[in-house]
């Protein structure tokens, strides 16, 4: 891999242009004719233009619109610039807004503490050239093909008040899904059993990809199994690594659907995404409001979204 | 070299990963790999039995119990939740997008991979980027957006971007198209660049270097990419539930949510429809499943 030139290899080493006039990158440009041009150009500007137009622009407008209090009705010149005020607003007046932060941590708490930890430990398990191990992966990454609002209703099967499994099981009466107190945790249920699938796949791939020369050393100084993953294997794996962090991180933020199916993320699943979404397609159009509410969905994401660019581009310019 | 040393790995290599007698401590990790697995597919498992009982036998012997198979669920969950008009509207909506998202992408994807400019790694970023933002935080702009712009009524009866089919499949490919971007362009570096030289002797132009050159060669990742988007697209929920307002015209993954409520006491009901629900995921799956996990892996192994 490393033999073959990439973006930046071009620019590491320019060519020698007194020796090579016609060497390296000017002689591809000028190689390419007008309608090869007019080609590429059409080849990023169509698609840049709907990524722009659909996602970057309204990212944009998301921020400008935190600061005005704009109702959605009414021409866009009467919109009013009120400053910070959405944002004092959503902390001080806003009774579901400290919930769902909390709901919203505790998502990312259960997925970063429990599943991908579990995930990770099943995945160094199932590394080891098991027999039967094919289907011991099958069966834990099948519900990743399940949408989160299938796996809402999947769930409702083993939760339900009356004709659920748990209940009837433990000779309980909770109602696992409506009581405040407990569905948080019920929905955490469901949301870890779909990640730690995805996570064990992620890092059975990375765990393919490590040198097995590492391990034959660490065997050959008599290190003990624990001891090589977490001193070798486990420092090999950082970029896999950081993409597990980031992917909780982001799924823990852009959590929606199982919240929408059970109750439209009220009484006890509150979650910022939910918020944004209540607050422009219900009754109530609170435009500048919703957009504070969305505007601190999109710092928190964009960190990390950094990070992780700042990993995957790195890696590939090796 | 090699001939003199082979035969000596060959002893030594299996002497660390050597299969050994079935020990306590194997014993116990496939006991444990065994009641993980079990339990991972419970719920679907659970889900599948109960679909096939009937509701008045669960419910004067409860649903631990064994009886009451039938297979009526399955007939009156197809025919009160419509389910044939709403797989229609995912497959409107999941095959174009999913055809657009790999052909854009795949553009892209060659223009970054094969020409060094300094603008590109901005592109990727730009690309890459936006398929993780949280799609909340555009809701408002683009609901808006979407209700302001008008459509011909040959194209979407409500005469508007919001509440067409038109609306889902642009919104899918933007948000979706980064995935692709990443995963084609770090695909398409790998390719010898020998071939484009070669091409270009020949006379080949840019598109002729795209489209007969590289995309053939990029066929195991483009089908990699098309099993994991449908799956993706087909499970989109977000956005089909925002932006789509006549309960016919819902994707299926979406529509779930307003069969619960003629659902809502019968469980058995509940769950035959989850099933049928999950029936095209599934059977992507099992079918292609060597694809579907290579899709997703490759955006992460190979960052």
């Amino acid at each position: 891999m490393s033999d073959l030139p990439l973006i930046q290899a071009d620019r590491a080493v320019p060519p020698p242009a007194a020796v090579t006039p016609t060497g390296g990158r000017r002689r591809r440009v000028r190689l390419l004719s007008r309608t090869d041009r007019v080609v590429v150009a059409l080849m990023v500007a169509v698609p840049l233009l709907l990524v722009v137009g659909l996602v970057w622009l309204p990212a944009g407008a998301t921020v400008l619109l935190s600061g005005t209090d704009w109702d959605g009705i009414g021409p866009v010149g009467d919109i009013e610039w009120v400053g910070g005020r959405n944002y004092a607003d959503v902390v001080r007046n806003y009774p579901p807004f400290v919930p769902a932060v909390q709901n919203n941590l505790l998502w990312l708490a259960a997925l970063f503490v429990v599943a991908t930890p579990f995930g990770m430990f099943l995945a160094v398990l199932l590394d080891k050239e098991l027999r039967g191990s094919r289907f011991y992966q099958t069966a834990l990454y099948l519900p990743v093909v399940l949408s989160l609002a299938l796996i809402g209703f999947v769930w409702q099967l083993l939760y339900s008040r009356d004709q659920g499994l748990v209940n009837a099981v433990l000779g309980t009466d909770v109602d696992w899904y409506g009581d405040p107190d407990v569905n948080i945790w019920a929905v955490l249920v469901a949301a870890g059993w779909r990640h730690v699938g995805y996570i064990m796949l992620l890092y059975l791939a990375g765990l393919k990809g490590v040198d097995p020369s590492l391990r034959e050393a660490a065997a050959v100084d008599g290190a003990s199994e624990g001891r090589t993953f977490f001193q070798v294997i486990f420092p090999v794996l950082r970029p896999i690594n950081i993409i597990v962090l980031v992917v909780t991180v982001i799924e823990s933020l852009r959590a929606f659907d199982l919240v929408w199916v059970i109750n439209k993320g009220r009484n006890g699943l509150e979650l910022l995404s939910a918020l944004v979404t209540q607050n422009v397609v219900g009754e109530a159009s609170r435009i500048g409001f919703g957009s504070a509410l969305a505007t601190v969905m999109l710092v928190v994401s964009l960190v990390f979204i950094t990070v992780y660019l700042a990993t995957v581009l790195r890696e590939g310019r090796r | 070299m090699s001939t003199a040393t082979a035969p000596r790995e060959d002893r030594t290599a299996p002497a660390t990963r050597r299969r050994p007698p079935p020990r306590p401590a194997r014993v116990v990790l496939h006991v444990f790999l065994a009641a993980v697995a079990v339990g991972w597919l419970f719920p679907i498992l659970w889900a599948v039995l109960t679909s096939l009982r009937s509701y008045e036998y669960t419910a004067t012997n409860g649903y631990v119990s064994l009886g009451g198979w039938t297979l009526d669920n399955y007939v009156t969950a197809w025919r009160t939740a419509e389910f044939g008009k709403h797989f229609l509207n995912s497959v409107y909506i999941t095959v174009p997008a999913v055809l657009l998202t790999l052909f854009l992408a795949s553009c892209v994807a060659f223009v970054i991979a094969r020409f060094s400019w300094r603008t590109n790694v901005v592109l990727l970023g730009l690309f890459t980027a936006a398929n993780l933002l949280p799609q909340q935080a555009l809701l408002i702009p683009l609901f808006r957006l979407f209700t302001q712009v008008p459509l011909p009524a040959f194209m979407s009866d409500s005469e508007l971007l919001y509440d067409s089919y038109w609306g889902l499949i642009l919104v899918n490919v933007a948000f979706q198209c980064g995935f692709c971007v990443f995963v084609l362009s770090n695909y398409m570096k790998a390719l010898p660049r020998d071939l484009y030289e070669a091409a270009m002797v020949d006379g080949a132009s840019v598109w002729r270097q795209y489209w007969q050159v590289t995309m053939p060669l990029c066929r195991p990742a483009l089908a990699a990419l098309a099993t994991l988007e449908v799956t993706w697209i087909y499970n989109e929920f977000f956005w089909a539930t925002v932006l789509m307002r006549t309960g016919d015209k819902f994707p299926v993954t979406s529509s779930l949510n307003n069969l619960r409520g003629e659902f809502f006491t019968d469980n058995n009901l509940v769950s035959a429809g989850s099933v049928l629900v999950a029936i095209p995921t599934l059977v992507i799956f099992f079918l292609l499943q060597r694809q579907f996990v290579r899709g997703l892996t490759l955006g992460a192994s190979k960052g």
